[in-house]
C-alpha cells in the first residue's frame, strides 16, 4: 500500500541539493569554473596565427606533404621490445614531411624547424606512430612552457622572446641550434628525433626507457636560408618529389637507450653521445604524394598510438601532443570542405 | 508472474547498481579527461574505451534480463504524465547504454585509430576514415554524454522523489538491499511526529 504523501518541502530541498551537486561536481570536472585550465583547446588555439588559423589544416606542422614506402627491420630492436615491428621484415609505412608552421602557405626558408611523420603497420594489428623533428633538443620542458613560448612568439611586445628565455633557461640549446646548425635543401638530408622518451619492454619483461632517431642516407648540402628562399616557397616539395622520383630515400632508424640518472621526462636535455645505440632498421620512402588527397591526411600523427612493448614514459610530452594533437584532427576534419580534397579545385 | 513482483530480481537490482556506478563514472571521466593537459589524459581515456566495451556488454545482458523478467508495475495511483516520463526516460536511458558506446567506438574508427583497451586487447575498425562522419559522430557523443547526465539527474530526483515524498514502493522495488520492511515501521513511528 502507498503511504500518504508527507510534507515534502524538506525532501524537496534535498532532492534538489543532490541534483544541484551532481551538477556543480560534472560542470567542475568538466573545468568550467576553472578557466585559467590549461585545456587541449587553449594549447592548440595559441598556435594559431595572428589571422587565426588555415581552416581544414593540421593546427600545427600545417605544410606538409605524404609519402608511403617501407620499413626494413633488421631484427635488432626485438633486444630492446616485444613490438611486431622489430621482428625481422619489410612492413608497410605512411608519412609525412611537414614544417612546423601554422601556415599551410609559409615559404620553407621562414621555417626553421622541419618534421616527419610516420606511421608503421605489421600485419598483426599493432601500429606504431610517431612525429619527430629535426632539432636535437626540443625548446622546452614541459606543456606549460610549449603554451608559455607560443604566447611570447606571438606576442607583440618586442622583448617577449626575451623575456621567455629568461625564465625558461632550457630554450638556450635549442636557440643554439636553430641559430647555428645548417638548413639543407631537402627533407631527404635531414635527420628526425623523437626527442620524448618511451620505455620499451622486452620479452623477458625487462624495461629501457628510450628515444628514437632517424638519420638520413643522403649526405648533408648545406644551403643558407636566403639561397633557399631564392629557390622558391615551396621547394622542399618538389625537390623531395623529384627526389624519390629518381630514387627511394632511405633513414637508418636509431635508437637510444637512456642509463639510470638519465633525465627521460624532459625532453629539452640531451643524453650523453655514449648511450648504447641500436640500429633497428631503414625507413624506405617510395613515393611522394600530395597532402589533398594523399594517404597521409587522413591520419592523426598522435605519438601515444604504439605496438605492444611499448608505451609512455615520465615525459608529460606525449600525453599532451595526443590531447592536442586530438583537438587539431577533430577541428580540421569539421573544416574538411575549406581543404578540398582535390588540389586543382582549390579556387 | 512479472505483475505479481512488487521488486526487481536481484540479479537486475546487481546490475543496475554495478551499471550506475561504470556510468556515472564513464561520464566523469569521458568529461575530465578531455579539458584539461595532463598525463593523466593517457590512463583515463584507455579507462573511458574499456569502461566504454564493458557497460556495452552489461546493456545487452542487462536489456536481456528486462526482457525476460519485466518490471514491476508502477504504483496504480501514479497520474498519467509520470507514467508516461518514466516510460520515455527508461527508453531514453536504454537507449544511451547501448548507443554510447557504439558511437565512441565508431567515431574512433572513422578517425583511423586504433582501439586498445586495457590487456593491450586491440579491437578492429568498425568504420572506414571519414572526415564528415567522424564530425557526426563526436558531435552526437558529446552532445548524448551531457544529455545522458541530464538524465541520471533527472532520474535520480525521480528515484528520490518516490522515496521520500511519494513513498510508493517504487525506490524500495531497485534498491539495492530490501529497505521496505524496516523503513515502513521506521516511518510509521516516526508519523505522529511530523
Amino acid at each position: 500500500m502507498p503511504q500518504p504523501p508527507r510534507a515534502p518541502l524538506g525532501s524537496l530541498a534535498f532532492i534538489a541539493v543532490i541534483v544541484a551537486a551532481g551538477a556543480g561536481a560534472f560542470a567542475y570536472t568538466a573545468g568550467w569554473f576553472s578557466p585559467q585550465r590549461l585545456t587541449p583547446e587553449r594549447l592548440v588555439g595559441s598556435l594559431a596565427p595572428a589571422g587565426g588559423p588555415a581552416l581544414g589544416h593540421r593546427r600545427n606542422h600545417a605544410k606538409g606533404i605524404c609519402f608511403t614506402g617501407m620499413f626494413l627491420s633488421n631484427g635488432k630492436g626485438t633486444e630492446l621490445s616485444t613490438a611486431q615491428i622489430f621482428r625481422p621484415g619489410e612492413f608497410a609505412a605512411l608519412g609525412r614531411f611537414n614544417l612546423g608552421t601554422p601556415s599551410p602557405d609559409a615559404p620553407d626558408a621562414t621555417v626553421r624547424v622541419r618534421g616527419l611523420g610516420l606511421q608503421l603497420s605489421t600485419p598483426g594489428g599493432e601500429v606504431w606512430r610517431t612525429a619527430m623533428i629535426d632539432p636535437p633538443v626540443f625548446p622546452v620542458s614541459t606543456p606549460q612552457g610549449f603554451y608559455e613560448l607560443q604566447k611570447a612568439a606571438h606576442s607583440k611586445e618586442p622583448d617577449a622572446m626575451k623575456k621567455f628565455a629568461a625564465a625558461h633557461p632550457e630554450f638556450a640549446p635549442f636557440a643554439q641550434w636553430a641559430g647555428t646548425a645548417p638548413w639543407t635543401s631537402s627533407y631527404a638530408e635531414d635527420p628526425f628525433n623523437s626527442l620524448n622518451s618511451f620505455v620499451f619492454t622486452d620479452a623477458s619483461g625487462t624495461d629501457r626507457t628510450v628515444r628514437w632517431s632517424l638519420v638520413p642516407a643522403a649526405p648533408l648540402v648545406p644551403i643558407t636560408p636566403e639561397e633557399l628562399a631564392k629557390r622558391g616557397p615551396n621547394y622542399l616539395e618538389q625537390e623531395i618529389v623529384q627526389r624519390v622520383a629518381a630514387a627511394p630515400q632511405r633513414w637508418t632508424m636509431i635508437v637510444t637507450v637512456a642509463e639510470p640518472g638519465d633525465v627521460t621526462s624532459d625532453p629539452s636535455k640531451a643524453w650523453p653521445p655514449e648511450r648504447r645505440k641500436v640500429e633497428v632498421g631503414t625507413l624506405v620512402v617510395q613515393r611522394i604524394e600530395a597532402e589533398a588527397d594523399g594517404p597521409c591526411r587522413e591520419i592523426n600523427f598522435d605519438p601515444t598510438v604504439l605496438p605492444s612493448g611499448m608505451r609512455v614514459s615520465d615525459d608529460p610530452f606525449p600525453a599532451a601532443r595526443s590531447s592536442a594533437y586530438r583537438v587539431s584532427y577533430d577541428r580540421r576534419t569539421a573544416e574538411a570542405k575549406d581543404y578540398p580534397r582535390t588540389p586543382s579545385a582549390k579556387p | 508472474m512479472t505483475r505479481d513482483r512488487t521488486r526487481f530480481t536481484g540479479f537486475q537490482r546487481l546490475l543496475h547498481w554495478v551499471m550506475a556506478v561504470c556510468i556515472i563514472a564513464m561520464l566523469f571521466i569521458g568529461i575530465g579527461m578531455v579539458s584539461t593537459v595532463r598525463p593523466d589524459y593517457l590512463p583515463l581515456i584507455a579507462t573511458h574505451k574499456t569502461l566504454g566495451v564493458a557497460i556495452f556488454v552489461l546493456a545487452v545482458i542487462r536489456l536481456g534480463t528486462r526482457l525476460a523478467y519485466g518490471a514491476p508495475a508502477l504504483p496504480a495511483d501514479l497520474p498519467p504524465a509520470m507514467k508516461l516520463g518514466a516510460r520515455l526516460s527508461h527508453y531514453a536511458l536504454y537507449a544511451l547504454m547501448l548507443g554510447m558506446p557504439l558511437i565512441g567506438y565508431a567515431m574512433l574508427s572513422t578517425a583511423a585509430y586504433p582501439v586498445v583497451l586495457y590487456g593491450d586487447i586491440r579491437l578492429p575498425a568498425i568504420l572506414p576514415q571519414s572526415d564528415s562522419l567522424h564530425t557526426l559522430l563526436l558531435a552526437a557523443h558529446r552532445a548524448l554524454a551531457l544529455a545522458f547526465f541530464a538524465l541520471i539527474l533527472l532520474h535520480i530526483a525521480a528515484a528520490l522523489f518516490h522515496a521520500l515524498v511519494r513513498r510508493d514502493g517504487v525506490f524500495e522495488a531497485m534498491a539495492p538491499v530490501s529497505l521496505t520492511h524496516r523503513s515502513l515501521t521506521h516511518r510509521d513511528k516516526a508519523a505522529p511526529a511530523e
